[in-house]
C-alpha cells in the first residue's frame, strides 16, 4: 500500500533488496537472481502509479520463488544438475497470479534437489545455511525461501510441501510456513515430486501476509484437473471445515497429540508447546489430549508411497529433450542411463530406486498396497480428531535445526526429521507452521497448526492467537 | 527381505542408472536401511482396510473434446534440447 501511495517507490524496494541479496550472499540462498528483470517491472510499476493507474495488491512487492516452478524468468533447475540450463517456456500458475498483482521476484532460491530432502544439502549447487546459525542448516526442501523470508530479503517466498517441505524449513528459521489443503493452489508449471502429497504455498513474518497470498493463489485452475473449486475467498475467519460459507462458531478447542510428547522430542520444542497451551487456556479455549496412535506409521506409509510417485514422475528425466545430457552417450540406453546417473543427486537415485522396488512384481502388496491401506487409516484418525477438537498443535519436527553434514550420509536419520509433517500430506488436511520463539542457543522454534481440509483461512486466522 | 548388491543392479537398471561398483556398495547399505525402516508397517492391522490413492475429493469431470492453445510453441520447446535437426529432436542411434 505504501508503494501505490507514492511514500516509496517499487524501484527503491527492489534495489534494497537486490542489496540485501549481495550482503546476504555466503549463506547460498539464491540459484539465480533476478536483477534485470526485477528492476524493470519496478520501473514500470512506478511508471503505472505515476500515471494515476490502478495497481495490484502486491504492486512492487519484492518476492523469492523456490527453484522449481517453472517461468521464463530465470533457468528453472531445481537444484538438480538434470535440469541444467533449462529454460522453461511456460509460466506456473502460481506465478501468474502472483505477477498479475505486481510481485517482483527477485531471485530464485535453492532446494534439496527436485525437493528431496530436509536440510536443502541435497542440492547441487551445496547447501544453505541457517538464518540464526551458519553451522547448522536450512532445513528443506524449500531452505532458500524460508532464509530469504528470515533474513527480510524478501517480503515473502513460494514453496512446495510434499512431507514437510515448507513447515520444517519455516519452523528451522522462524518464519510462518503454510501447506493448504490438498489442491488449493494450482500445481501447475511445477515441477512434480509426488503428485498425491505435493502441495504449493507461502513462507511469510505474518498470518496476514500468508492470508493474502492465499486468497491470490488459490483457486481452481482448468490447467491442474486436481485443484478444488474456490473455496478459500468464500471461507470466512470462523471455523470454515463444514460448510466453505458458514455460520460456525470459532474455534473453541484445540487438540495436542499425546503420541507425539515424549523424549524423542527436544525438550525445548515441548515447552514452546506448553506455552503455548497456557497462553490459549489463558484465553478461554479448552486443550484436549488425542490418542492418535496410527501417527506413528505415518512415516513409513510415506516413505513408500512419495517415492513410488517420485520414481513415476522421475522417469521423464532422460536429457532428450532438455537439460543435461551426458558426454557418454554412444547408443540411446547409454544416454539415458548415464545422463540419469550424472544428473541425478544420490538421495534422488534412492527414492527412485525405493519407487521402483515397492512397485515391483512381487513387493507391490507388501508395501505400495499395505501403505495405501495405511493412508485410509491414517485419515480416519484425522478425521476422528477433528471431531474432537478444531484444530490440532504440534510440533512440526522432533527438534529444531541440526548442525550441517549430520544427516546427510544416513537417510533414515534425514527421513526421521519427517515424522510428524508427513502425516498431513497423506490425509489432504492444511498446516501451518508457526514461530515459537527460540531455544537458549538462539535456534528458531516452530509449532505445527492442523486442521480440517478445507479450514485453510480459519487455520491462519486462528494462528494470530497465538502470536 | 534381503537387499543385496544383486537386488541393487536389478534395481538401478529399472530405473535407468548406469551405477558403478562403488555406488553399489553404498545404494545397498542405503536401501537395506530404508526397507528395513518402512518394513515396520508389516505390524499395521490393514485388515479389510480399502485403499487411498488419492485425497481430491471430486468426482472425474469430463470437458469438452477440443484442442486448446498451449503455452510452449514447437519453436521454443525444440530449443530447449541439445541437438536438433529439420525440427526434430536427434539422438543418437537406436537400431
Amino acid at each position: 500500500m505504501k508503494i501505490a501511495n507514492k511514500e516509496i517507490s517499487a524501484e527503491s524496494l527492489v534495489r534494497e533488496a537486490l542489496e540485501k541479496v549481495k550482503k546476504y550472499a555466503d549463506y547460498n540462498i539464491f540459484t539465480f537472481v533476478n536483477e534485470e528483470g526485477a528492476l524493470k517491472k519496478a520501473k514500470q510499476i512506478d511508471a503505472a502509479i505515476s500515471r494515476g493507474e490502478k495497481v495490484g495488491r502486491l504492486a512492487g512487492v519484492p518476492y523469492a520463488l523456490k527453484d522449481i516452478f517453472l517461468s521464463r524468468e530465470g533457468d528453472t533447475t531445481a537444484s538438480a544438475h538434470i535440469l541444467e540450463g533449462c529454460a522453461s517456456p511456460v509460466t506456473a500458475t502460481a506465478v501468474e497470479k502472483l505477477e498479475a498483482e505486481g510481485a517482483i521476484m527477485i531471485g530464485r532460491t535453492n532446494l534439496d534437489a527436485f525437493a528431496h530432502g530436509s536440510s536443502t544439502e541435497n542440492s547441487y549447487f551445496g547447501p544453505t545455511l541457517n538464518a540464526y546459525d551458519k553451522e547448522r542448516v536450512a532445513g528443506g526442501s524449500s531452505g532458500g525461501s524460508a532464509v530469504a523470508v528470515a533474513l527480510n530479503i524478501v517480503e515473502f517466498a513460494t514453496g512446495t510441501d510434499t512431507g514437510g517441505s515448507i513447515r520444517q524449513p519455516a519452523s528451522f528459521n522462524g518464519v510462518y510456513g503454510f501447506k493448504p489443503t490438498y489442491g488449493t493452489i494450482s500445481r501447475y508449471g511445477v515441477v512434480a515430486m509426488a503428485s498425491s502429497l505435493d502441495c504449493i504455498g507461502f513462507f511469510t513474518r505474518t498470518p496476514e501476509d500468508m492470508d493474502l497470498l492465499m486468497s491470490i493463489a488459490s483457486g481452481q485452475d482448468p490447467k491442474d484437473m486436481t485443484t478444488l473449486p474456490d473455496y478459500y475467498n468464500l471461507s470466512t475467519g470462523s471455523n470454515a471445515a463444514a460448510s466453505p460459507i458458514d455460520a460456525n462458531p470459532p474455534a473453541r478447542t484445540i487438540g495436542i497429540v499425546k503420541d507425539f510428547d515424549n523424549d524423542a522430542v527436544d525438550i525445548n520444542i515441548r515447552n514452546a508447546l506448553k506455552e503455548k497451551c497456557e497462553l490459549l487456556k489463558s484465553k478461554g479455549y479448552e486443550i484436549v489430549e488425542l490418542e492418535m496412535p496410527v501417527l506413528r506409521y505415518a512415516l513409513a506409509t510415506y516413505y513408500i508411497i512419495q517415492p513410488a510417485e517420485v520414481a513415476s514422475n522421475l522417469s521423464r528425466y532422460d536429457g532428450v529433450r532438455y537439460g543435461f545430457r551426458s558426454e557418454k552417450s554412444g547408443g540411446l540406453n547409454e544416454l539415458y542411463e548415464n545422463t540419469r546417473n550424472e544428473g541425478f543427486m544420490p538421495e534422488n537415485k534412492r527414492r527412485i530406486m525405493i519407487g521402483n522396488f515397492v512397485l515391483s512384481s512381487g513387493f507391490y502388496d507388501a508395501y505400495f498396497l499395505k501403505a495405501a491401506k495405511a493412508r485410509t487409516l491414517i485419515i480416519k484418525e484425522y478425521e476422528k480428531a477433528f471431531q474432537k477438537c478444531d484444530f490440532i498443535l504440534t510440533p512440526v519436527s522432533p527438534n529444531p535445526a541440526f548442525k550441517l553434514g549430520e544427516k546427510v550420509n544416513d537417510p533414515v536419520a534425514m527421513y526421521l526429521e519427517d515424522l510428524m509433517s508427513v502425516s498431513l500430506n497423506l490425509a489432504g488436511v492444511p498446516g501451518l507452521a508457526i514461530p515459537a520463539g527460540f531455544a537458549p542457543d538462539g535456534r528458531a522454534l516452530g509449532l505445527q497448526l492442523v486442521g480440517p481440509r478445507r479450514s485453510d483461512k480459519a487455520l491462519i486466522e486462528f494462528s494470530k492467537e497465538l502470536r | 527381505m534381503e537387499v543385496n548388491c544383486e537386488t541393487i543392479k536389478h534395481l538401478a537398471s529399472l530405473s535407468d542408472f548406469a551405477i558403478s561398483e562403488e555406488q553399489t556398495e553404498t545404494l545397498t547399505k542405503n536401501l537395506q536401511d530404508i526397507i528395513k525402516y518402512i518394513s515396520e508397517l508389516d505390524s499395521l492391522d490393514t485388515e479389510g482396510v480399502e485403499p487411498t490413492y488419492q485425497v481430491f475429493e471430486m468426482e472425474n469431470v469430463w470437458r469438452d473434446d477440443e484442442i486448446l492453445p498451449q503455452d510452449a510453441s514447437r519453436e521454443e520447446l525444440l530449443a530447449m534440447t541439445k541437438e536438433e535437426k529439420d525440427n526434430q529432436i536427434k539422438v543418437p542411434k537406436v537400431l
